[in-house]
């Protein structure tokens, strides 16, 4: 398999989230688009640790190609802890202005 | 064997993030994002990272998508609540993504070759995995227990009546 059909298959799904973040209003559907092209990094990321599992680097350090994927692993904790708080506040919103319509929600007021 | 799997579950994972942001109910956009977040679990498996997949599986598709469930259940949304953004901007949207997408690709179309390997090595073992993070990164894995606990503190305050 070639490094550059999964360079192209997380570039289709970055675009589809990027895509999504400008077509959609629900502040809900763009927080999972904005998931989604988080996906399609790590994707990218395992992706490359494994293309870089049969180089030179990799044959002098044990550890090298498990470096990227507990890096990817790292990006999902974090991701994990975004969503808990963002969700947070789309429910604060809800609950203020029973509207979770991006457009409306514009003015940082109030 | 391999070009063939990956062919499936690209298709798979394009077509139902297509689904994901054209369908109007979001508990459907979120049912087919699952559907996303599967497929490129079977890509995790498929690139030697078999932890990565089961983690991918049980803490985006049961974690995360679950509370983005409860959450549309509980604001009890329909689809009527979203009214359509003006045609035009959808087409610009677009538009500006088609670039997007154009523009990188040709940028990486000429890329050195280099092959991905395909079902060998260890590397993505729990058992590898499990050493390299608990020696090398330990403190890190610490600090993220910090980060998920004012996660935690962060998310009540918000939500808390006042």
């Amino acid at each position: 398999m070639d490094i550059k059909y999964y360079i192209a298959l997380s570039l289709t799904l970055f675009t589809i989230g990027v895509i999504g973040v400008l077509t959609r209003r629900n502040a809900i559907i763009i927080f999972m688009c904005v998931e989604l092209m988080l996906n399609a990094v790590n994707l990218l990321l395992v992706a490359f640790s494994n293309m870089h599992s049969l180089s030179v680097a990799a044959k002098a350090s044990p550890t090298f190609a498990s470096d990227a994927q507990i890096f990817v692993f790292f990006i999902m904790i974090v991701a994990a802890a975004e969503v808990s708080v963002g969700l947070s506040i789309i429910v604060m919103l809800y609950r203020n202005t029973h509207n979770i319509d991006v457009n409306f929600l514009n003015r940082l007021k109030n | 064997m391999a070009t063939i799997l990956f062919i499936i579950l690209s298709i798979v994972a394009i077509g139902s993030a297509l689904m994901m942001i054209t369908s109007k109910s979001p508990v459907n956009s979120i049912l087919w994002l699952i559907v996303v977040f599967f497929a490129i679990s079977g890509h995790y498996i498929l690139l030697n990272a078999q932890f990565l997949a089961v983690v991918n599986i049980i803490v985006y598709a049961g974690a995360i998508m679950v509370l983005f469930l409860f959450v549309v259940m509980l604001m009890n949304l329909n689809a009527e609540t979203e009214p359509a953004k003006n045609q035009r901007q959808q087409i610009i949207a677009i538009i500006t993504g088609g670039c997007f997408l154009l523009v990188l690709l040709a940028a990486f179309k000429t890329a050195t070759s280099q092959q991905v390997m395909v079902g060998a090595g260890n590397a993505g073992l729990i058992k590898t995995l499990g050493k390299v993070l608990f020696t090398n990164y330990i403190l890190p894995f610490e600090i993220s227990s910090v980060l998920f606990l004012s996660a935690i503190v962060g998310s009540v305050i918000i939500s808390k009546k006042e």
